[in-house]
C-alpha cells in the first residue's frame, strides 16, 4: 500500500474518532446549568470537556493530512460530511437516557481504547493512551448511576429501562467494520470492533442484571453514521454548534 | 534501622527519571530555572515542572539568532489550563529577553500523577488538596472521609467530605 493512500485512510479513521468525540461532547455540554444536581452538572460538563479534548487531538491529526484546521473541520462541515456514530448524535433525552448512553459507550470505549493503545500508528496510540485513563473514571461514575437508577424508585427504574430499549438498536454500529477499518486493522493500526462485542455484552449484561435492568431482546438496528447518513437530529445540533462561525466567518475569541 | 523519611530513597517512574535527566543534562539550565516560576493556573503552589507538564527545553542557534523550543504535555486531554500555561511560558521567557519561543505539545508518554514527587504531594496537601494517593482530610488529618463526586472544581480533582471535621475538600485524582 502506498504511503499516501495509507495516510489518507489514517486521516479518515482519526476523523471518525474525532467526530464521535466532538458530537458527543457537544451533547454532554447541553446539560450545563440544566443537570439535576450541582455535582452532576459539574460532572457532565467535565466529561464533556474530556471528549472535547479528545476531539481536538483527533481532528488536529486528521486535519494535517486533510489540509484543514480542527476549527474548519468542526465548524465548516455540513452534517453529510460528519462521520460520527448515530448513537452520539441523539438528543440528550432525560437524565436516565443520557446516563444509559454514557454507560453503554464507556464500557465500549474501555475495550476499544485499550486495544488502540497498541496501534502501530504512534499518534493514534498516544491519543488512546490518554483517553483510556479518562474513560476509566467516566465508567466508574456511569456504572454507579446504573445501580442507583435501576435500584432506585419505580420511576427511575422504568425510565432507565425505557432508555436501554430506545438505545439498543444503535449499539450494533459500534461493532461494525467496513473496508477502511478492515484494511487498517490488517496494517496493525485500527481496532477489530467485531471482536469486542461478546466481551462488551457480557459486561453490560452483568451490570444490568445486578441493577434490576434487562438486556432487550429486540433485533432492530440502524447504521449509517460512518457514511454520513445521519438522523435528523445532527443537523439541528450543528445549527447551534456552528452558528457563530456560520454567521461571522473567521470569528476568533 | 532507617525509618525517617529523609533516609529513604524515593522510587520514581522511568518517564520522570528521564525528564529529570533531560533537565540535568540540558544546555539551557537557566531556562528551566526561569520556567520554575510558571505554575499551574489553578493550583498556583505547583510549578509546571513539578506537575510534570514541562517535558523539555532546548535552545537552537541558527546564523546568529537563537530559538527556544519548550515541550509540554497535557494533563487531561481537555484541560483548558494548557493554553494558559503555553502563554505563561512565552511571557516568562519574553521577560528574560527570549522572543523566539515555540511551545510544542507532545502526547506521549501520557501524563500520569505518578510523576508528582513526595515533596510536590506535600505542597498539595498543605494547599488544602488531598494528593493522588491519599484521601486523608488535608484540613484535620482524619482518614474518615467520603467521596461526594468524581468531579470537582476542575477535571483533575474529585470532591470529598471529611466525616470528622465535616469540611469538603478536593482530591487530586490518580490517573
Amino acid at each position: 500500500m502506498g504511503d499516501e493512500k495509507l495516510n489518507n485512510q489514517i486521516a479518515e479513521y482519526a476523523l471518525r474518532l474525532g467526530d464521535d468525540a466532538l458530537v458527543f461532547g457537544q451533547r454532554l455540554c447541553e446539560w450545563c446549568a440544566d443537570a439535576p444536581t450541582l455535582e452532576e452538572d459539574i460532572a457532565i460538563s467535565n466529561v464533556g470537556l474530556d471528549y472535547l479534548g479528545r476531539a481536538r487531538m483527533a481532528l488536529q491529526y486528521a486535519g494535517k493530512t486533510l489540509g484543514r484546521t480542527e476549527d474548519e473541520l468542526a465548524f465548516l462541515r455540513d452534517s453529510g460530511e460528519f462521520r460520527n456514530l448515530l448513537l452520539v448524535e441523539l438528543p440528550r433525552g432525560d437524565f436516565a437516557f443520557s446516563m444509559v448512553r454514557q454507560y453503554l459507550l464507556d464500557e465500549f470505549e474501555l475495550l476499544f481504547f485499550a486495544q488502540l493503545c497498541k496501534s502501530k500508528d504512534d499518534t493514534l496510540g498516544a491519543i488512546a493512551a490518554k483517553t483510556v485513563k479518562e474513560v476509566r473514571y467516566h465508567q466508574r461514575r456511569s456504572a454507579n448511576w446504573m445501580q442507583r437508577l435501576g435500584l432506585g424508585t419505580q420511576e427511575s427504574q422504568a425510565r432507565t429501562q425505557a432508555a436501554i430499549d430506545q438505545l439498543w438498536g444503535y449499539m450494533p454500529e459500534l461493532f461494525e467494520m467496513d473496508e477502511l477499518e478492515a484494511s487498517l486493522l490488517q496494517a496493525g493500526i485500527a481496532v477489530d470492533r467485531v471482536e469486542l462485542h461478546s466481551k462488551w455484552l457480557d459486561i453490560v449484561s452483568a451490570q444490568f442484571a445486578s441493577a434490576n435492568l434487562q438486556v432487550p431482546e429486540s433485533d432492530w438496528q440502524v447504521v449509517g453514521g460512518r457514511k454520513g447518513v445521519h438522523t435528523e437530529h445532527l443537523g439541528h445540533m450543528l445549527g447551534e454548534m456552528q452558528f457563530l462561525q456560520r454567521a461571522y466567518p473567521g470569528l476568533e475569541w | 534501622m532507617l525509618s525517617a523519611a529523609s533516609n529513604c530513597i524515593e522510587l520514581m517512574p522511568q518517564a520522570r527519571f528521564e525528564m529529570n535527566q533531560r533537565r540535568a543534562q540540558s544546555n539551557a539550565a537557566h531556562l528551566w530555572d526561569l520556567l520554575d516560576a510558571v505554575t499551574d493556573p489553578e493550583i498556583p503552589v505547583m510549578s509546571i515542572w513539578e506537575l510534570g507538564v514541562l517535558q523539555d527545553v532546548c535552545i537552537t542557534h541558527n546564523q546568529g539568532s537563537q530559538a527556544v523550543t519548550v515541550v509540554i504535555t497535557p494533563t487531561y486531554s481537555g484541560c483548558p489550563a494548557l493554553s494558559v500555561m503555553s502563554q505563561d511560558i512565552i511571557s516568562a521567557l519574553a521577560k528574560a529577553g527570549y522572543e523566539n519561543v515555540c511551545v510544542e505539545i507532545r502526547l506521549a508518554p501520557a501524563w500520569t500523577t505518578d510523576w508528582l514527587s513526595g515533596a510536590t504531594k506535600n505542597k498539595l496537601r498543605n494547599y488544602g488538596i488531598a494528593p493522588p494517593d491519599s484521601t486523608t482530610c488535608p484540613q484535620c488529618g482524619s482518614e474518615c472521609t467520603k467521596l461526594i463526586s468524581e468531579f470537582a472544581s476542575t477535571a483533575c480533582k474529585s470532591l470529598y467530605r471529611c466525616l470528622a471535621c465535616q469540611e469538603p475538600f478536593d482530591h487530586f485524582k490518580s490517573i
